[in-house]
């Protein structure tokens, strides 16, 4: 498409000879076009197309190499209960963390945009976890979850509520690893939100509060639509992120228990990296790939149209 | 060739031959992956090594590359190997054996032991590190960096429950009444102190093999084809540590973070913990009450799995290499280095006749609680270990948190590991 038929647009261009000028464009057009198609090709195209290839051949163990075994791994997978879990735990996961973390970094925006004391200190505080690697972070919260002595047990036992074992039982693990996550990235995507409303004229908020419009009225139908192009891209980010990060569970969890936690990257590494099931990861892979290109398309092709770019 | 020339052919082959075993013999590099699994400042303990038995060795260059974790090290090695490039030798967790057969990367020790002192050494090492180190009748790894499960207990809070503080259960019976009286509620109901913690995140096979093996059943084969998760042994081993929750109360609700335990145990929240043996000079340092390290305590029968890691060999080394490789093996579990390792480190001493050097025996009579592991060495096992290793590790696992944390019954969770064990290994039969 964009990088295949570079020698086939020299030969065309060479068989009906067009002005000097344009064949030197085209020319520069590539070359300025090279380095980054040679390093989508490298780093993304040519793995994903190999990853497609790998599916449908089994894993090489020591001297027994790949054979093509067809759709084998795919039946595999549909009845791998792992795979559902993982699927289905991700699908949870994606569902909270992206309306949580959105909801909270447009109000954590919205209120450090304001004339407020400590105005500065608060946007820090907001953006500190942020800066944080996700490995520290989890380490972290490890002990926050702790039984008993930790941070959040204690505040929960100002007001004589019992211990609780929150990462170790199955109904509140992964509920954990939500909070985690929001926590993480509601900072990050505040600053989105935050410029984008430092952009915005204040002359409209005030002509509609001469109008005679409320405070929730102004937001909902001046502030929240003029961010939607904010909103797409956060909305963007945080899909992509939500099926991207695991390193918190590596640390706090490893999938465990009993896979409440397993998400599905999480367990393509396990199956890849720990299993050494090779085809069977790429496999799983050819799942995730096709769910973020299915978001993807969705929201480019829907829900473009219904944003209002300046 | 002319006639004449042909009598300066074995002349001149033999002084090539000469000439390149001498090239050869000068400049020998092997490349060393090691992984970091416990506290302290591994990586200058391993350049020490390395530098000293380089100075011993002119000629041979160690270039000792610190890994990660064992999980890394093993991602490393095995991908570099499958790009054609392996490490020369690697220290990986003993259960990794399997695995590393199977993807026909490392090489037996077996037929580089040709003197009687090399037979020797290869016999040196306790038993119990050997079981994980061979199979199919070949020595495949060599004990290094090697551990079990003990128990830690606090002296201070067997002394206020009124029991006596330098005495730890012995029994799985002993455990249960002593732990009864080591339990503190409030009068709310909330335990402000458990008795006990086994931890069951990322790898509870191993800590219920602490129960396995004292309820005197095995967990799989030597030959690592067949596993026996639906034992009634084994079931019975997962009944007991589910019911030190549900029915004697003793041990606190759900999955026990492993990394939180020693933390847990500092903080007073548990009166005992198993932990490995790595975590001593942690303990040691951080607890701020006296306290007890002792085995695990006995049921049908006693013990504990061993755990950690060892050296292997990965092919692709030329002969002179790998005759420069054991060179360093053997120079790095002499006695004397043995001791220092383990005295530096936590792990425990691979061979018995390191526990009879100096230093060793200087640091015992220090501190006695380092020789438990050793002396529960004569009822180690080996640790669960098998073809596709960890994939049967993980239906096990699976199994024993189900359990624990109340979705199956420990009949069920072992019904099903059993099965999806015997699936996996089917084509190894």
């Amino acid at each position: 498409m964009m990088h295949g038929p570079e020698p086939a647009a020299l030969v065309s261009v060479a068989a009906t000879p067009p002005p000097r000028l344009q064949f030197s464009a085209q020319i520069h057009g590539w070359l300025l076009l090279l380095p980054a198609a040679v390093l989508l090709v490298t780093f993304t195209h040519y793995p994903a197309v190999a990853t497609i290839i790998d599916s449908f051949f089994s894993t090489p163990k020591g001297r027994r190499a790949a054979v093509f075994v067809g759709a084998d791994n795919y039946q595999a997978m549909l009845g791998d209960p792992v795979f559902w879990r993982a699927l289905g735990n991700n699908i949870v996961y994606a569902a909270s963390v992206i309306p949580l973390t959105i909801a909270l970094s447009l109000a954590m925006a919205i209120w450090v945009n304001g004339k407020i004391a400590g105005r500065p200190f608060l946007r820090l505080s907001f953006f500190t976890p942020t800066v944080l690697p996700m490995i520290a972070v989890a380490n972290i919260w490890l002990f926050f979850y702790a039984p008993g002595y930790g941070l959040l047990d204690q505040m929960l036992g100002l007001f004589g509520i019992p211990a609780h074992n929150w990462l170790g039982s199955q109904s509140t693990a992964l509920l954990c690893l939500i909070a985690v996550a929001v926590w993480k990235d509601a900072g990050f995507f505040m600053i989105f939100y935050l410029a984008a409303l430092q952009q915005m004229s204040p002359q409209l908020a005030e002509a509609a509060a001469i109008e005679g419009a409320g405070r929730w009225y102004v937001f909902r139908r001046i502030t929240f639509p003029l961010l939607m192009p904010t909103t797409l891209f956060v909305l963007i980010n945080a899909i992509i992120n939500s099926f991207r990060l695991i390193d918190h569970i590596v640390v706090m969890t490893q999938g465990g228990p009993d896979n409440t936690t397993a998400l599905l990257l999480f367990y393509i590494y396990e199956v890849g990296f720990k299993f050494w099931d090779t085809a069977y990861a790429a496999t799983l892979t050819v799942v995730l790939l096709a769910l973020l290109a299915i978001v993807a398309l969705g929201q480019f092709l829907i829900l473009d149209r219904r944003i209002h770019y300046q | 060739m002319s006639a004449k020339l042909k009598w300066l052919l074995p002349i001149a082959g033999a002084a090539l031959m000469a000439l390149t075993s001498v090239a050869i013999a000068k400049d020998i590099t092997l490349s060393f992956y090691y992984p970091i699994a416990v506290g302290g400042p591994i990586p200058k303990i391993i350049d020490g090594y390395v530098a000293d038995f380089e100075k011993e060795n002119p000629g041979i260059t160690i270039k000792a590359i610190y890994a990660g974790t064992y999980q890394d090290t093993l991602v490393k090695a095995l991908t570099a190997f499958k790009s054609g490039e392996p490490p020369d030798v690697a220290v990986l967790l003993s259960t990794d054996m399997f695995t590393l057969i199977d993807e026909d990367a490392i090489a037996p020790f077996d037929d580089l032991l040709k003197t009687d002192a090399d037979k020797a050494w290869a016999k040196s090492f306790y038993p119990a590190f050997m079981a994980n180190s061979q199979t199919g009748g070949k020595i495949w790894g060599i004990p290094f960096q090697r551990s079990t499960i003990v128990m830690y207990w606090n002296k201070d809070a067997f002394k206020a429950a009124g029991l006596d503080p330098d005495k730890a259960p012995d029994t799985w019976d002993e455990l249960v009444a002593n732990g009864k009286k080591l339990v503190q509620r409030e009068a709310s109901g909330n335990v402000s102190q458990w008795a006990i913690e086994i931890p069951s995140s990322g790898f509870p096979y191993w800590l219920f093999q602490g129960l396995t093996t004292a309820n005197d059943v095995q967990l799989m084969n030597a030959a690592g084809t067949q596993t026996a998760f639906d034992k009634p042994g084994v079931t019975g081993a997962l009944q007991f540590w589910v019911d030190l929750n549900k029915k004697d109360s003793i041990h606190p609700p759900g999955v026990i973070e492993w990394g939180t335990t020693p933390k847990d145990f500092f903080e007073k929240k548990t009166a005992m913990i198993w932990t490995t043996t790595g975590n001593l000079t942690n303990v040691r340092k951080n607890a701020p009450f006296p306290f007890g390290v002792a085995m695990l305590p006995a049921h049908q029968g006693r013990g504990s799995p061993t755990g950690g890691g060892n050296f292997y060999f990965f092919k692709k080394m030329s002969d002179d290499e790998r005759a420069a490789a054991f060179k360093f093996v053997k120079w790095m579990t002499t006695p004397e280095r043995a001791a220092d390792w383990g005295i530096q480190t936590g792990y425990v001493a691979v061979r018995p006749d390191a526990w009879d050097t100096d230093a060793m025996k200087k640091y015992v009579a220090d501190f006695p609680a380092a020789a438990v592991a050793r002396d529960q060495l004569k009822y180690a096992v080996a640790e669960l270990s098998t073809h596709d290793n960890q994939r049967v590790t993980k239906a096990l696992n699976d199994g024993i948190q189900a359990a624990l944390t109340g979705t199956k019954t420990p009949e069920q969770a072992m019904k099903d590991a059993q099965a999806e064990a015997v699936r996996i290994l089917r084509s190894y039969q």
